[in-house]
């Protein structure tokens, strides 16, 4: 078709330069995040990979598939690599590097170079973690709890921690970047109350990149000295304190939790409204959720220790301060859910991911109000409950908005649409794979089976077939989008500038944007989330 | 033994009905509320849906909906957070008068010495209906003492003790775990919890090869390594007096005062520096790695029977008896 050549012709920021040096010498924020998409498909393929083995392995009772230091190992694993190298980059990485300009109006973020360098980091990091699991591995899970990890392992612990110390340098400079690039260059107009709620959810979690991670590092780097040094930081038996180590890792890994599903909170705020045609309802009171999110977040490390041994009056005071921070994601979810009423509302693929999103995130946090009863945590605590719970969070929730995101992104990214029945088919897919295996491990949880465990008492067979035959439904779920989206770079419908409708600035432009983002520099005098004067959605054209 | 296919774990402890209650309420809690937004969710997006000539109206938001929706939950959640609380504080108060059971914990066994001397690897036996207080401490990594049966869970550090505490309600055999990672074998670190008839459990009690209590084993210890040089009951002692100080307030040379503990006393064992107390001299020598987790576990025994309270160990000495004979004080 003549004009899809043509369209097909104009310069963007995928065909201005070819050749492998244009890759890795790139600095538009556009290239660094395909970069970024390739870098976790990979380790999410890998953790995929481990999550299937282990759930092989419990269909049986008997320890049988692998053996148990291959088990402990494939859990440990795959924790490590699904939070440090996928979930905590994916969205933004991914979907932030790619739009956290082109939302507010920039040319590219502050520090273009810095933005290269974070993912050579992660790069390196992520080299190390694979040499790490291809020269036998870790197994100290992915909490790192002493004294095992620093007196009892003989895996390679120290490698795995480095990994993880660089990989969260990583994570530091694109928070660092996203957090000036927020306050410094936003278009003429882009005041903060007109701001995506996208971008409120990527401020807060930078936020929380920035003060968190560094935390995260000193612990690791502790857990290496004291390993390879035999210094008395941690273990008893050199006057170390166990408990230091636990208050340290999750002062970080708690708020991490928060940077893996602000971002999504982030993408189903902007899918939300566009398919139903409105304004977000309550756009301050979501905006001012993700900030207290991230600031609460800091707050409530101690409940991952109720049984810990740590005194009766700081549990309670967690326990609390827990409650404090489940109100403003339940005022998200009312939010969302207001927005609906009166809409005008279209199923879309990415829309269909945010229904998910919102009923799984739902779940989970519900969970969560059983974890931060003190009495109730005693006993579903470490066991299958937990591993439920979080999976809903964090598969449920931040897996769900990253494809919803990348769904409702992709035309822009590739210029090309995915094709639409497919999409629906694969988020349907998801869910009910999702939920066949890891609602059975909430039952699992209360009976009391323990996480962790390579071999278990027979009368949990039952809850852990089911378990595993979901996990099988759930991977086809993630391989479907992404052969359709590598089917679509060629033989997908040229997408055009915004096939949504949507508000936002990333919609004005082209498809794929141009590499400097704007022809003309963009200058904002509407509120966000317009959709009153935003035109319907443009026909997509087939391609070629 | 254990049911095929459970979907409800056996309740057979005091603790087990409140948990179970809380529990309830909060699955009840759940659903409901899911069920309020998914059914909205449902019925927005059918009544809502997208239809030819009806745009959809824009509303800013209401602020007196975002207060409503986060003062009603908090409400809820402070609820929530008192029940769970009350239950907790239970959970870690262990009755008094309770028997005891030391557990030491190692990768991957668990080693269990009641206080009538009794040993068990990865079984417990204890009485129908009386309270069992354990005194957890671990000779390597944590590990974690969970009976899902009586909803109870204790982390189990090395170089310290933690307490939990059970009284059983129905007699049977239930799972004993180690709920937290420990290495290669963690889920082979299991064991069984038997429940008897008191009487039935005063024959197992009987019947085992027990060679004396483990106060009168820590007595013996105790005179071993010299201890009972200076702890003596009499006022001329270089160390403090023993008698009666188990649970009692300790003035510190620092000026601190600190309650005397299983763990106060452990550490005052191992490194006797660390709280010295008041109108003493740090001469007594450190005992760390010079005593195993089971003889210090005796010796804690030992100290707790000095104290003349009836609710003190069974069958222990009550005093430092006048004939023990001194040993050479034991330095460095």
């Amino acid at each position: 078709m003549a004009t899809a050549a043509i369209t097909a012709e104009r310069e963007n920021y995928l065909n201005q330069e070819y050749g492998i040096k244009s890759w890795l010498l790139t600095v538009d924020h556009k290239r660094i995040a395909l970069l970024y998409l390739l870098s976790i498909t990979f380790f999410f393929f890998i953790g995929g990979f481990f999550a299937l083995l282990i759930r092989l392995e419990l269909l049986t009772p008997a320890g049988d598939l692998v053996q148990a230091d291959t088990y402990n190992k494939l859990f440990s694993m795959h924790g490590q690599v699904m939070i440090f190298f996928f979930l905590i980059p994916s969205i933004p990485a991914v979907l932030g590097n790619f739009l956290v300009p082109l939302m507010i109006g920039a040319k590219d973020l502050a520090f273009p170079r810095i933005n290269l360098l974070s993912w050579y980091l992660y790069i390196i990091a992520g080299v190390l973690m694979v040499h790490c699991m291809l020269t036998g591995g870790v197994d100290t899970g992915w909490t790192f709890y002493t004294p095992f990890s620093t007196a009892f392992s003989n895996t390679k612990v120290i490698e795995a921690g480095l990994a993880i110390f660089i990989s969260g340098f990583s994570s530091i400079l694109t928070g660092l970047n996203f957090v000036v690039t927020i306050h410094r260059m936003r278009a003429p107009g882009m005041t903060w109350d007109r701001l995506p709620l996208f971008i409120w959810a990527h401020y807060a979690t930078s936020i929380i990149q920035l003060l968190g991670t560094p935390v995260v590092a000193v612990t690791l780097v502790l857990v290496v000295l004291e390993r390879a040094l035999h210094l008395g930081i941690f273990d008893p038996t050199r006057g170390g304190d166990p408990l230091l180590f636990q208050h340290l890792f999750w002062f970080y890994s708690h708020p991490a939790v928060y940077i893996m599903i602000l971002p999504s909170m982030g993408v189903v705020t902007e899918i939300i409204p566009c398919f139903c045609r409105k304004r977000i309802f309550g756009y301050k009171f979501v905006a001012l959720s993700s900030i207290s999110i991230a600031v609460f977040g800091f707050l409530v490390w101690a409940h991952h220790m109720f049984v810990a041994g740590i005194s009766l009056y700081a549990a309670l005071i967690f326990s609390a301060l827990s409650y404090l921070v489940a109100v403003p994601s339940a005022i998200k979810v009312f939010n969302w859910t207001a927005t609906m009423y009166k809409g005008s509302i279209t199923f879309s693929t990415p829309m269909l991911y945010a229904f998910g999103f919102v009923g799984l995130f739902t779940m989970g946090g519900l969970t969560g109000l059983f974890l931060a009863a003190l009495g109730l945590d005693v006993h579903v605590t470490d066991t299958y409950f937990v591993v439920a719970h979080f999976h809903y969070i964090m598969v449920g929730g931040a897996l769900m908005g990253y494809l919803g995101g990348m769904h409702f992104w992709w035309p822009k990214i590739s210029g090309r649409m995915y094709p639409e029945s497919l999409g629906r088919l694969a988020a349907l897919i998801v869910f009910l794979g999702f939920n066949l295996t890891f609602f059975p491990q909430f039952i699992l949880g209360y009976l009391g089976m323990p996480r962790r465990y390579w071999q278990y008492p027979p009368e949990f067979q039952v809850l852990n077939v089911l378990s595993t035959a979901g996990a099988t439904v759930l991977a086809v779920g993630y391989l479907l989008p992404m052969v359709y989206f590598l089917w679509s770079m060629r033989y997908g419908k040229v997408a055009p500038d915004n096939p949504w409708g949507a508000s936002g600035l990333e919609w004005m432009t082209t498809s794929p944007p141009p590499t400097f983002n704007f022809d003309q520099p963009p200058v904002v005098n509407w509120e966000a989330y317009d959709y009153e004067h935003i035109p319907a959605p443009q026909e997509a054209r087939s391609g070629g | 033994m254990f049911d095929t296919f459970p979907l409800w774990p056996t309740r057979a402890s005091t603790t087990a009905g409140s948990v179970d209650a809380l529990f309830i309420f909060l699955v009840t809690l759940s659903a409901l509320m899911s069920l309020v937004i998914f059914t909205m969710i449902m019925v927005f997006a059918v009544r809502y849906r997208r239809r030819k000539g009806v745009a959809a109206e824009q509303i800013e938001g209401s602020t007196a909906l975002e207060v409503t929706w986060s003062v009603i939950p908090l409400f809820i959640f402070v609820v929530i957070f008192v029940w769970g609380a009350v239950i907790y504080f239970k959970e870690r108060t262990p009755p008094r008068g309770a028997t005891e059971v030391y557990v030491v914990a190692k990768q991957w066994m668990w080693k269990l010495q009641h206080e009538e001397g009794q040993r068990e690897i990865n079984e417990l036996h204890v009485p129908l209906g009386r309270d069992v207080k354990m005194i957890l401490t671990s000779q390597d990594v944590i590990h974690s003492f969970y009976v899902p049966a009586f909803r109870i869970k204790q982390d189990v550090l090395p170089g310290r003790y933690t307490t939990a505490w059970f009284r059983p309600t129905k007699a049977g055999t239930y799972h004993l775990f180690c709920a937290e990672y420990c290495g290669s074998q963690h889920s082979g670190m299991i064991g069984q919890v038997v429940v008897l008839e008191p009487a039935q459990y005063e024959v197992w009690l009987s019947g085992g090869g027990a060679s004396g209590t483990m106060a009168s084993n820590g007595q013996n210890i105790f005179q071993q390594l010299g201890c009972s040089t200076c702890h003596r009951s009499d006022t001329q002692g270089r160390g403090p007096d023993l008698v009666g100080l188990f649970g009692k307030p300790v003035q510190l040379e620092d000026g601190r005062v600190v309650t005397a503990d299983e763990n106060y006393i452990r550490e005052s064992i191992l490194t006797p520096g660390a709280k010295v107390v008041s109108g003493f001299k740090p001469i007594m020598p450190v005992f760390q790695g010079l005593v195993s987790e089971e003889q210090l576990n005796a010796l804690v025994a030992y100290v707790k029977s000095l104290n003349p309270s009836p609710s003190g160990a069974a069958g222990g000495p009550t005093v430092v008896p006048s004939g023990a004979k001194p040993q050479e004080p034991k330095v460095q």
